[in-house]
């Protein structure tokens, strides 16, 4: 009995070292690297070009086979950030924070193209770039909070310090996802609501939502590849001072 | 194939200038997602290996604690 919590606490304990994190993630990379380029290379032609027009927007409803993946992880990276920060103040793991560091500027990239095609696509079919309609306006908040994150750990000098301030203002800002959600439902908007749910049929033929969810699948192989280079490039600099970095440093060419 | 000539493709039903500028800007983003962390991670070891040769130049160990920026 005592050493199943034992063990579990052991692989808990080797989940949150750097090193193992960088050793274990580095071959990952190629193939999850390749895995999205042929999903988002499939689901894009698809959708730019054999998927048919939708018979009320024309061609412009394409948009939507970059602007949901994009709208999805701008809010998959922030409850992912929010979950380091939770492992980070109650187990005290530095790799969290390190992924939480990581996460903000890619999701903030994620937040601004969704975003931005959203804004494209609102014109033809609209007629405006933009509205402050309640999705819009609480996607918008979704951005100032990932740069507001960001600005936070650039404004506090001791990482420790600026780690569990990003970590509050991470969990706190949660509270605008379920916002964003149900924003379409509980305000008036101009804003379609969901394509994909749990619990029913896509309204969309086939032909027009599988290349969607090729690129969805594409694009959080393409997160997650992002997400892994970038804490891996977070470990060494944080773990700069051990021995095993500076071997690393001195025997690996630029 | 839902488009009868490549030109065809390209105006997008009169919607072009609108899907094209769309894909020309996930294209912008996803390169800094993926270029940024390795762009990052050259200049760090760069950095690192010429502090750490300065170091053994010196001889001296306390060399790389005390000149290493916060990160």
């Amino acid at each position: 009995m005592k050493y199943i919590p034992d063990a579990l606490r052991r692989l808990w304990h080797r989940m949150g070292s750097p090193r193992w994190f960088y050793e274990t993630t580095g071959p990952w990379v190629p193939w999850l690297a390749a895995a999205a380029a042929l999903l988002i290379g499939v689901g894009t032609v698809w959708g730019l070009a054999y998927a048919p027009p939708d018979y009320l927007q024309g061609d412009s409803f394409r948009i939507i086979y970059i602007h949901v993946p994009a709208a999805y992880l701008a809010q998959a990276g922030y409850i992912l950030m929010a979950i380091c920060g939770v492992v980070l103040l109650v187990w005290r793991m530095k790799l969290a924070d390190m992924v939480m560091a990581t996460v903000a500027p890619i999701g903030a990239a994620f937040t601004f193209l969704a975003l931005a095609t959203g804004s494209i696509w609102g014109k033809p079919t609209w007629g405006t770039y933009w509205i402050w309609d309640a999705r819009i306006t609480s996607v918008l908040i979704l951005l100032f909070l990932y740069l507001g994150i960001m600005g936070l750990r650039r404004a506090i000098e001791r990482p420790e310090a600026a780690g569990r301030a990003c970590a509050i203002l991470a969990i706190v800002g949660v509270i605008n996802i379920p916002i964003i959600k149900y924003s379409v439902d509980w305000w008036m908007t101009l804003h379609q609501p969901a394509t994909f749910s749990v619990t029913s049929a896509p309204a969309m033929p086939a032909i027009m939502w599988v290349p969607l969810l090729l690129n969805v699948l594409g694009f959080n192989l393409l997160f997650a590849v992002s997400v892994i280079q970038g804490t891996r490039t977070e470990v060494l600099i944080r773990e700069r001072r051990t021995r095993w970095v500076t071997d690393l440093c001195r025997g690996e060419q630029a | 194939m839902s488009f009868d000539s490549f030109g065809e493709f390209l105006a997008m039903g009169g919607h072009g200038f609108y899907v094209w500028w769309s894909y020309l800007l996930t294209l912008v983003v996803v390169g800094f997602i993926l270029v940024w962390p390795l762009w990052r991670r050259r200049r760090f070891l760069t950095e690192q290996r010429g502090r750490l040769q300065r170091a053994d130049a010196l001889g001296n160990r306390a060399e790389v604690e005390s000149h290493a920026p916060e990160a």
